[in-house]
Formats: structure tokens, C-alpha cells, sequence
């Protein structure tokens, strides 16, 4: 049985196997710099529905049954589907689960929806409460802009702050055995708010949570940051992730050569105008993790990396009543090949 | 060590103060001039034409802007209006052009909810706000200047 570390960190003693995953995403994603990692790219961003949002279901249902698959399951094996997205009352990840022969819990923890349903799927394996878990999340440009921001069509122009919300839908499933990377710890993230107000400044609204969530990781394991290969926080990007270096510096962590951003990462903001900061969305960790971080895992590239997604808890009418934008960082742990 | 997490709010607030890029200001206020410039061009060639076709001095201003309406709604349809939008700013909003563009691509975008929920409820969420005022700002000059003409 898992045991409590200091504060907010659970160790995972059974160690959760990840030993599906699979990943999709929209056009623009497809022409980053991370394409070579994605296991698809779709060609047209409605995925041959009528509406954003079916896309954005298509999508998450897509990754979800073919991590099933790469897993060589069926639907009937998985206990448990943890899925969670950006839209009003998780209508992705709900309208996906419609079609899947699964039990179904919602998570909302914005963009850190995939560290969160990975923290609690291994948190149920770690019990012993199933043979098979699927952690799954997705966004979608289109269907989030038009419900956070303004119309596709409408002629304005983004502050350099802005981030551009990820297409794209990635899943995980976890199982107990295999030689695949596994869970070794998982640290629950607190709600942090300092206050910022702007709504194209998210990666910022958001770093104070992701500070605080690593150095409560790094004190409750006692671990420092060149114990990790890659340190990735979800969707800081460019301006988020020099503030997160910076106060980790506070606290006398040095990020430097271990750490990374995936929204920074997903997007080449010279190559790719409008990304301006980076990716964003739930999508934008999910793809990230399930494409370059664990597939360079498997490779043996990377031996521990510590995965830390980010959301920003706000709702399309908190900022018009005048309120600030909460954030949330969770981090998961996750080793392959590691020689104890 | 011990660090207070009041420092560490204070390192942010001093960071968010000076660390954020700003716009550059410049150049925005360079290509808003000469793109939303080149639009009054273009609205003062067709009234030049419609001048030369014989219409009426005082009926000039309608017919000009039935025509700049026309072309920023067919450009805002193609997806030519959004990318003008990113590069010129103020310089593109601000002609009759983006009053047409703020209309029709909220009337695009929530076709899919139908067309009295979505097309026809949602086409003045972003221009709805400046006829309200717009309109209601001049019925209070209007009121002004019937008791102060001079």
C-alpha cells in the first residue's frame, strides 16, 4: 500500500504501468516541432463533424479507444475512465464516454486535467481497486475560443502574453504489469492566486501554482532538480516557465537543463505566428507527455521525469465579475530503467 | 531553509510588473495607420465613382457605406478579415469595415446552435455594445444641441 510523504505527496509503492498511450492532433500541432511524436495528425480541424466541439469529442474518443488497442484490451478490461476537458459541463469528455463501454468519472482540473486523472488513476491502482485505468483529456482551439474569447472571424489582433489552445487529445492506460514507465509518486497541488487579472496573461496566472506544487514535490521527496531528466510543466509557456525558473530560485532550486514547458515546446512561435507564448489546453500536457516525454522514455532517452500540468480555474464569466484567475499545478512522477 | 511565501508573492508581483513583454506600440500604431488609411482611400474612390454616376451630394455617405459593409462582411466570410485584424489592430476595427467584421463572424460562428439562438442571438455580442452607446450617446448630444444650438 502506498504510503504519505511530508505534505502533498503520495508514494505509489505498486507502481502503475503506463502501458498504452496514444495521442491525436489538429494541423497546426502537426507542423511543431514535436510532429515526429505524434501517433496521429488530422488534416482538417473538424475531423469530419459539423461542429468544433463533436470534433474535440471525436478526438478525445479516438485517443482513448486506440491506447485501448495499443494495449491489446477491450473496452470491458478498463475498471475506470478518468477524463476530463476545457468545455461547459465536460462535454467532450462526457460525449466520448457515451460511446465507450466504460465507468466513467469527470475530472475538472482545466489544463492539468492529465496529471490529475493520472495522479488519481494510479492512486485507485495503488488500492487495488482495478486492473485497468484510462486517464484521458483533450482540447480544441476552435471550441475553446468560442467560449472563452471572441469569434474565429472577428479581426483582432493577441497580446504577446496570449497562448494558442492545443488541438489535440491524448490518453494513458495504466496496468500492473510490463516493462513500460510507471507511477512512483504523486503530488497534489493547492489552488494558488496572486491576483493577476488578465485573461491573455494565463501562463502567468498559473506559475505561482506550479511553483508552489514542485518545491512542495521536491521537499516532501526530498528529491532536487537534477534528479530528474526533464521537469515538464503543462502550459506555462515562454513568459510562464521564466517566471516559474525564477521564483524556484527562491526557494534555491535550479531548474536549469531539467526543466521544460510543453506549451513552450509544442509551438514554434517564430515559425507558427499567433502561438506567440505557446500551447495551451488540456490537450497540450496530454500530447506532450504521451508523445515526446514518454516516448523518449521508452527509448531510454529519459529515466525519471516529473510531469507537472497546469490549469487556470477560471470560468468565461469570473473575469467579467472582476475576479482573479486561481491556478493549479499536480505532479506525477514517472521512471523507466531506473537502477535503484 | 525557510522561505516565506510572502516573498515569493512579492518576487511576482515585482516580476509581473516588469517582466511582461509589452506590445510594440510603434510599429501597431504604424501599420493601424496606413492600413486603416488605405480603407478611407478605397471608401473615398467609390465615392468619387458614385459621385461621377450622378448620385446626390447628401445620399453619397449611405450608399459608400452600403458598399465598405458589403466588403468587410465578404471578407470576414473568406477568412481574409481576422488575419488584417491581427496585423493592423485599431486600424482595421475601427472603419465601418469592422463594425461589418464584429457582426458577421459571431453570425458565423454560432450557426451551429440554429438560427434564432445562435445566428440571430449572439450577432450583437460584440457590436451590440457600441450601438447601445453609440446610439445612446448621440440621442444625448442630440438633446444637448436642440437646447444650446447656437
Amino acid at each position: 500500500m502506498g504510503r504519505r510523504i511530508g505534505l502533498q505527496t503520495v508514494e505509489i509503492e505498486s507502481k502503475p504501468r503506463i502501458i498504452g498511450t496514444y495521442n491525436i492532433v489538429g494541423p497546426k500541432e502537426g507542423q511543431g516541432p514535436l510532429k515526429e511524436y505524434f501517433d496521429r495528425i488530422i488534416e482538417d480541424d473538424l475531423n469530419g463533424t459539423n461542429s468544433f466541439e463533436k470534433a474535440e469529442t471525436s478526438l478525445l474518443y479516438t485517443a482513448i479507444l486506440e491506447s485501448i488497442k495499443k494495449s491489446k484490451l477491450k473496452e470491458a478490461d478498463i475498471n475506470y475512465l478518468l477524463a476530463g476537458d476545457l468545455l461547459n459541463q465536460l462535454s467532450s469528455s462526457c460525449f466520448a464516454a457515451r460511446d465507450l463501454n466504460i465507468p466513467f468519472i469527470g475530472l475538472y482540473g482545466a489544463c492539468s486535467t492529465m496529471a490529475e486523472s493520472l495522479s488519481v488513476g494510479s492512486m485507485i491502482m495503488e488500492g487495488g481497486l482495478a486492473n485497468y485505468v484510462v486517464a484521458a483529456t483533450s482540447s480544441h482551439f476552435s471550441s475553446a475560443e468560442r467560449q472563452f474569447r471572441l469569434p474565429l472571424e472577428m479581426g483582432s489582433q493577441r497580446a504577446p502574453t496570449a497562448q494558442w489552445t492545443v488541438t489535440g487529445a491524448g490518453a494513458m492506460v495504466l496496468g500492473k504489469k510490463g516493462n513500460f514507465p510507471y507511477v512512483t509518486h504523486v503530488t497534489t497541488g493547492k489552488v494558488k492566486d496572486y491576483g493577476i487579472t488578465d485573461v491573455n496573461n494565463m501562463g502567468v496566472a498559473m506559475a505561482p501554482a506550479a511553483v508552489d506544487t514542485i518545491k512542495q514535490h521536491f521537499m516532501d521527496t526530498g528529491r532536487k532538480p537534477s534528479d530528474y531528466d526533464v521537469i515538464a510543466t503543462g502550459d506555462l509557456g515562454v513568459i510562464g516557465r521564466e517566471f516559474t525558473e525564477k521564483l524556484l530560485l527562491e526557494y534555491k532550486y535550479d531548474m536549469k537543463g531539467h526543466y521544460i514547458d510543453c506549451g513552450e515546446e509544442i509551438f514554434d512561435a517564430k515559425l507558427q505566428p499567433g502561438t506567440n507564448s505557446g500551447g495551451s489546453g488540456c490537450g497540450c500536457s496530454a500530447v506532450v507527455a504521451t508523445g515526446y516525454l514518454l516516448k523518449n522514455m521508452l527509448k531510454g532517452k529519459f529515466k525519471r521525469i516529473l510531469l507537472v500540468s497546469t490549469g487556470a480555474l477560471l470560468s468565461s464569466t469570473s473575469p467579467l465579475q472582476g475576479e482573479t484567475i486561481p491556478g493549479i499545478a499536480h505532479a506525477v512522477s514517472i521512471e523507466f530503467g531506473v537502477s535503484k | 531553509m525557510k522561505v516565506e511565501e510572502k516573498t515569493i508573492r512579492k518576487k511576482f508581483d515585482n516580476l509581473n510588473s516588469n517582466d511582461i513583454p509589452k506590445p510594440n506600440l510603434a510599429l501597431h500604431c504604424f501599420n493601424a495607420f496606413w492600413v486603416g488609411g488605405l480603407i478611407c482611400v478605397i471608401g473615398q474612390f467609390i465615392s468619387d465613382i458614385f459621385s461621377k454616376m450622378g448620385i446626390p451630394k447628401d445620399e453619397l455617405g449611405t450608399y459608400v457605406s452600403i458598399v465598405m459593409v458589403f466588403l468587410g462582411a465578404v471578407l470576414t466570410g473568406i477568412g481574409v478579415y481576422d488575419k488584417l485584424g491581427d496585423f493592423a489592430g485599431a486600424g482595421s476595427v475601427v472603419p465601418i469595415t469592422g463594425f461589418a467584421n464584429s457582426i458577421v463572424s459571431p453570425a458565423m460562428e454560432f450557426k451551429k446552435e440554429g438560427f434564432i439562438f445562435g445566428v440571430a442571438a449572439k450577432m450583437f455580442t460584440i457590436a451590440g455594445p457600441v450601438l447601445v452607446y453609440g446610439i445612446g450617446s448621440s440621442v444625448i448630444i442630440g438633446i444637448l444641441y436642440y437646447f444650446l444650438r447656437w
